[in-house]
Formats: structure tokens, C-alpha cells, sequence
């Protein structure tokens, strides 16, 4: 597969180029953070662990909705699907993730409506087509998603869908890096913010962030050449004793952002706080359906007895999101957990630190270097 | 109505006669009875010509087989959505598979049977669609289709149609061919361009609302396959060890598959790897990957070093194997285990996939 041709930021000589600049610049350690699920899979994915120095440490942040969405909210959602007249629609990554008893998967099998669809416009379809039934929308994700999901609920208003509803697990970046630098065994020095979310929502939250935490961010990309980008103008920074916010992926992401989007996601949501799994509440760091749109709200449309949820004792997803301990360093990792049987979610979605680890370098753990 | 006209109407009491049936599939065709009957002469036999079914027996009467050979037997169901997609449609499909797994083990297939599980309300005029199709597939083949079956089932218990393909061929006695014959040192040679068949079907079913200039690689590899086992003919045995089609899981999990059978290690080179355009902008766009992406007329050699050029030059002097290239080879370490050399110069492992395919979700 000739990559270098088709697309130019995996371009192997300039991956080898950027490698060997951030070799000259670095002088000692430097534990770095990526937030978002999607770089740690494209980090693993392309192996850019592997080439870079052993002076660098990536952290692998607790950017993967899919993996943060509290259990209280998956038994929720298990609850709803098993309910007659109800079509649970949900992304397929959502469909394996653990609750207290069973999965989405397992309902579907005991005769539950569960859909996979690709965007929530597609849930209001079959809401439209199936008027006798109750559509929930599983709405989970980070400030990039939000928008669409934002836009859905309008369109359920305009076109007077009643039969449609969704289940929001929304969460937001700036407070999950608030919440890592304000705790006590955090090792992180440098991030790199998610260049998606900050397409939505520019970078201008992150200022304060860098000043008070004193910690470079670099709004960084997803393709190798935009990642080693990234790690290069952290390492930099941090050489230099500097704390700046920069924009490695000006490509997309403006300061200000989308300001349409950012103004439909405040029209339909409201700031809350916010249960991470594995991590506890973090005050201020989701997005609820603001009252006005309450009767979308699944959460209020539907009875669901709360359920104290437990975990998996064995799991340490927790301190794995945290940035505390790798992959392998759980007892469980590749042995009791396994994508096919998941202790907890971050073995589930492809963005999941384990489900990566698994996936890509189960074999030799992180300490497989090569050398350019 | 005048009284006149009616009495003029009035022809004399009659049953009504019953309506044929030859639109669209019922139960009754399903019941072994006329309408079954009618399905076989109009739509079976009418296209799958050949003495054996002309026998109308319950099953083929086959010729001997020379005691040179033995007997290779393969079976395949085929549940597709859609039934059609471009490139090919169930039918082609139901033949290539079960034709296709009897020439990966080395031997020539000969004769297929074809078992039908029709949904009430199918129409006809689609499966005799299909059904010319496979008979295309077959002639192209060479194989016939001797022996064959119909149920029917309610609305709604099927999908249109499920086709069930057994298949037997005859082998050398001489050929050692399996899984678990590769041997270090071994190449590993792609016949072509991977994952053509995955994405052409994931977009047939227009969920997602993208199109692009793709069909489904469907076709009989026996022919292919020939070639290729002619030029690494040697004087005991054959240089090709083993040879595998990479459908469903695509090429990682059939050299997965190789791997644990032979228990040695295979390294892959992603950059030899031959993939079209828009095949690998499907795979980014939606979060798959290529590797895991099914393939329905490709085929995985590991063959000896010293006549991998000649096996090689073989395959690509056939149409079905013009892309074909050497994309690895087998190592003694890490056993069980295939490595993937990406484009940036790491190494990663290739697992088999844990379900299905989920797509990137933000």
C-alpha cells in the first residue's frame, strides 16, 4: 500500500525528517499527553511510538467517549432498549460496551430493537418511518459531535417528530485537562489538544489552561506527520521553559472556531457535571438538553430505576485514562480482557488505550523501539 | 347493467381458475408439488443444462475417479445484502465461493451442488437473474452444476434468498498443499489489489450515502490457480506450500490464519501491498481497515524462494492476477504471530478482528 503517494502527511521521509528535528532539540524526558482516542489509535496504528526517542513518554488521555460514558448511563441506555415499542439507535462502537449486566449486543440478541446508525439524522429517519414507536438516539461524544447532535434535535422540533428522543452523554476536553493537571500524581508536562474538537470550538479555552497549569498545548492532527508536528512543538516548548498555546493544524482549526456550531450547541445544551468512567465526576465537564428541550430528553421520557453499577474489580481503565498506567501494566490486559470478552471500556472502542495496545503491539508492549 | 347483458354474460357455472404463480415466489413452491415442478423446469433446469439433472433423479450418478486422485469436497452458504452489488450478485457469488476454496487446497473443481432458501414474495424474474448468473460463473469455471434443492419460507423468515454451494473437485495425489505446509523462508504473493469486494457491497447498501467507482472482485480463481501451480511444478511436489483466499476478514486474518496453522510468523510489507484509490479513501472515510476488508477472487501463495519469480511472472500473465505482487515472506519468530512493516518503517501486529468492523465515531 503505497501510502507516501496518496497521501503526503504519511510521507515516510518527512516522518523520518520530523523524527530527527525532534532528536535534535530534545535534551532530557519529557511525558506528553495525547487527549484524543483517535491519535493514540493512529499513534499505535503507524507505530510513531516506536520511532520516536525513549526520552519521550505518550500518555494516552481520556479522549474516547466511548470509553469515558459512565455505567450509570449504559445501564441506562440497556434499560431503555429492553423496553417494548422502543428502537435504540446508538453507534456501533457503543454496542460492546459493558454495562452492570450485559451489553447493547445482548439485548439486541434477547429481542431488543438496537440499530447501529452512522449519524443521529439517520435515528430520526427511522423515527419518521416507524411513528408508533419510541426512537432513542444513544448521543455520546466530545465537543466534536455535538453540532450534529445539536442540529438533530432542532430538526426533531421543526419537523414535530415527537416519537424521537436522545441520551446524552456529552463531555467536553477543556475540564478532563483541568481535572489531570489539578491531581496530585499527575506526570503530564505538555499536550496535545484534539484538533477536531478544536475545528468546533476554536482554541481560545485553552489559553487560561496553559497560563495557570503553566503547560505547552499544541493543537495537533491526525495523520503521523501532524502528530510527530505536534510532539515537536511540545518537546520545543518545554525545552524552552515556554507555556504557550499553539496551532500545529491550521490547516482546519481556527482561534475563535465554528461560531455557528458553538452557537447551536449552547442554543440546545447546557453546561453540567459530568460522571467519567473510571474517572468519578468532574465538576462542569458535559453538556445536557437545556429545558427547553427537555422533551427530547430520554433521561425524562423514560422511568429508569438507578442501578449502583459495578465495575469489573479487575479494571484499571481508570487510572489507564488518567495517564497513571499503561495497558500492560494491568494484570487482566490480554488475558482476562480481551476485545472479544472487555473488563471495561477502553478494551472496547478502537479509541480505547487497551483496545489500541491490544490491537497493534500486544507482542512487545511499548518498549519496542526502532531507530530512524 | 341491463337484465340483457347479464344473461348474455352468463356462460354457464365455472371455477375460477387459479392464478399461476409464475411472478413471484409463494409457499406452494416450496411443497414439492407443480408449482415446485415448475420452478425446476423453468427456472433450474431451463438454465443448468447437463445429463446429471436431466435424470430428474434424487441425486448425481458422477464418473470414476482415476486412483491417482483424490477427492477434495468444500460447502459454502451465501446470505449476502444486497443480492445484487456491482461486480457480481449472489450467484456469481455462490459459485466462485465453493469453486474457490476446492483450488485453494489444489485441487480442480468439478461439480457443485446448489441448495435455494427463497423468501415468499421474491420474484422470479430476480432469481432467474441469479440463476444466469451462476451458470455464467460455472461455464467460466468449468464446473457444473449437478445436483439442486428449493425451499421456500414465510415472509420474513429470509432475505430474498440464501444459496447453499457444496462443491467436489479432484487432487493429485502427489500435491502436498495445506495451511499448515508453510515453511520459513516461504513468500507470500498476492494476486491483487485487496478489500474490492467489502467496500463494494458496504456501499451497495447505500447506507451511507457515499458512491465511488468500485465493483466486487468476484470471480473463479481455478483457472488462476492452474497457472500458477503449473509454473511451481517441481520434480516432487510443488513449490507452492499453501494457498488461502482472503475473504471474509480480509488478508490479515486468512495470514493470521496460516501463521497458527504452520506455527511460524509472517512479516508483511504494507507499502507492497497492491490497493485502488478509492478503496483506501472508503477505509479512512469510515474508520475500516483494508486489511480486514473482504476479498471474493483473491488469492494468498506462500511459495518457495527459488521459484517465487517464476510463480509470480505465471500468476500476472492471467487476468485475474495482472496486480498480483510479493507482499511478505515467513519468519521463524514470532511465531503464530503476522507482523505488519508499516509505510513510516515500525512494526505491528495484525489480530484478527473481534467482531465486526465498527466504524470511527468521532
Amino acid at each position: 500500500m503505497d501510502l507516501r503517494l496518496r497521501y503526503g502527511f504519511r510521507d515516510t521521509k518527512l516522518v523520518q525528517a520530523k523524527v530527527r528535528q525532534i532528536r535534535k532539540v530534545l535534551t532530557r524526558p519529557w511525558s506528553i499527553m495525547e487527549i484524543c482516542g483517535g491519535q493514540t489509535h493512529a499513534i499505535k496504528k503507524f507505530g510513531l511510538d516506536q520511532l520516536l526517542p525513549e526520552e519521550i513518554e505518550l500518555i494516552h488521555g481520556p479522549g474516547c467517549p466511548v470509553c469515558v460514558t459512565s455505567l450509570e448511563l449504559v445501564d441506562k441506555a440497556l434499560q431503555i432498549a429492553s423496553l417494548p415499542d422502543v428502537i435504540f439507535t446508538s453507534y456501533g462502537d457503543m454496542l460492546r460496551v459493558p454495562g452492570s449486566s450485559g451489553d447493547l449486543f445482548s439485548v439486541k440478541a434477547r429481542g431488543g430493537d438496537v440499530r447501529v446508525v452512522y449519524s443521529p439524522l439517520d435515528s430520526l429517519k427511522i423515527a419518521q418511518e416507524n411513528p408508533t414507536k419510541q426512537v432513542v438516539f444513544f448521543a455520546i461524544g466530545f465537543e466534536t459531535t455535538a453540532p450534529a447532535n445539536a442540529m438533530c434535535v432542532l430538526q426533531a422540533e421543526a419537523l414535530k417528530i415527537e416519537n424521537f428522543s436522545m441520551l446524552v452523554s456529552h463531555v467536553c476536553v477543556p475540564p478532563a485537562i483541568r481535572a489531570i493537571l489539578s491531581s496530585p500524581h499527575n506526570r503530564v508536562q505538555g499536550f496535545l489538544a484534539a484538533g477536531h474538537v478544536c475545528t468546533v470550538m476554536g482554541y481560545w479555552e485553552y489559553v487560561p489552561i496553559a497560563s495557570q497549569f503553566r503547560v505547552p498545548i499544541v493543537v495537533t492532527g491526525f495523520e503521523p506527520l501532524d502528530i510527530l508536528e505536534g510532539i515537536y512543538r511540545v518537546v520545543l516548548q518545554l525545552e524552552r521553559g515556554t507555556h504557550e498555546v499553539e496551532n500545529a493544524y491550521s490547516r482546519v482549526v481556527t482561534y475563535e472556531g465554528n461560531i455557528p456550531a458553538q452557537k447551536v450547541i449552547s442554543q440546545v445544551f447546557e453546561v453540567c457535571d459530568r460522571t467519567w468512567r473510571g474517572i468519578g465526576v468532574i465538576p462542569r465537564s458535559g453538556w445536557k438538553l437545556r429545558d427547553t428541550y427537555a422533551r427530547f430528553d430520554a433521561e425524562r421520557r423514560f422511568e429508569t430505576q438507578s442501578v449502583e453499577g459495578q465495575e469489573s474489580p479487575l479494571c484499571i481503565s481508570g487510572l489507564i485514562l488518567q495517564g497513571l498506567k499503561k495497558p500492560y501494566e494491568c494484570a487482566a490486559f490480554g488475558t482476562l480482557c480481551t476485545p472479544q470478552n472487555p473488563l471495561g471500556a477502553t478494551m472496547v472502542s478502537s479509541e480505547g488505550a487497551c483496545a489500541a495496545y491490544y490491537q497493534y503491539s500486544r507482542h512487545a508492549g511499548s518498549s519496542e523501539r526502532s531507530h530512524v | 347493467m341491463s337484465d340483457q347483458s347479464r344473461a348474455l354474460d352468463f356462460l354457464g357455472a365455472y371455477c375460477p381458475v387459479p392464478l399461476s404463480h409464475s411472478e413471484q415466489i409463494v409457499i406452494g413452491h416450496g411443497s414439492g408439488g407443480r408449482l415446485t415442478h415448475n420452478l425446476i423446469e423453468e427456472v433450474f433446469a431451463a438454465q443448468f443444462k447437463n445429463p446429471f439433472l436431466e435424470q430428474r433423479d434424487d441425486g448425481a450418478v458422477l464418473p470414476e475417479v482415476d486412483s491417482e486422485f483424490e477427492i477434495v469436497l468444500s460447502t459454502d452458504s451465501h446470505v449476502i445484502s444486497p443480492i445484487f452489488f456491482p461486480g457480481g450478485d449472489i450467484g456469481r457469488l455462490a459459485i466462485c465461493g465453493t469453486v474457490n476454496d476446492i483450488s485453494v487446497m489444489g485441487a480442480k473443481p468439478l461439480y457443485l451442488s446448489a441448495g435455494f432458501i427463497l423468501e415468499e414474495g421474491l420474484q422470479v424474474e430476480v432469481l432467474k437473474h441469479v440463476v444466469s448468473s451462476m451458470v455464467e460463473a460455472a461455464e467460466e469455471a468449468g464446473v457444473q452444476v449437478v445436483a439442486g434443492d428449493t425451499k421456500v419460507v414465510e415472509k420474513g423468515k429470509g432475505d430474498g434468498i440464501f444459496i447453499n454451494t457444496t462443491g467436489i473437485g479432484i487432487r493429485h495425489k502427489s500435491l502436498q498443499i495445506g495451511g499448515c505446509r508453510v515453511q520459513v523462508g516461504d513468500q507470500v504473493i498476492l494476486s491483487g489489489t485487496i478489500g474490492e469486494h467489502g467496500v463494494a457491497v458496504l456501499l451497495a447498501r447505500g447506507e451511507l450515502g457515499l458512491t465511488a467507482d468500485l465493483r466486487s472482485d468476484v470471480a473463479p480463481l481455478n483457472q488462476l490457480i492452474a497457472v500458477a501451480l503449473e509454473a511451481g511444478r517441481q520434480e516432487k511436489g510443488n513449490a507452492i506450500h499453501a494457498m488461502r483466499d482472503p475473504t471474509r476478514g480480509g488478508i490479515a486474518t486468512a495470514l493470521i490464519e496460516i501463521a497458527r496453522q504452520s506455527n511460524v510468523g509472517i512479516q508483511i510489507d504494507e507499502t507492497a501491498i497492491p490497493i485502488r484509490e478509492a478503496v483506501l479513501s472508503v477505509c479512512e472515510m469510515l474508520g475500516f481497515d483494508p486489511l480486514y476488508m473482504a476479498n471474493e477472487g483473491k488469492c494468498l501463495f506462500f511459495v518457495d524462494p527459488s521459484k517465487a519469480g517464476d510463480i509470480l511472472k505465471a500468476i500476472r500473465s492471467h487476468p485475474y492476477g495482472v496486480e498480483a505482487a510479493i507482499i511478505g515472506e515467513v519468519i521463524p519468530q514470532p511465531a503464530r504471530k503476522v507482523l505488519l512493516r508499516t509505510s513510516m518503517g515500525s512494526t505491528r501486529l495484525l489480530e484478527m478482528l473481534s467482531g465486526e468492523m465498527l466504524p470511527r465515531i468521532c
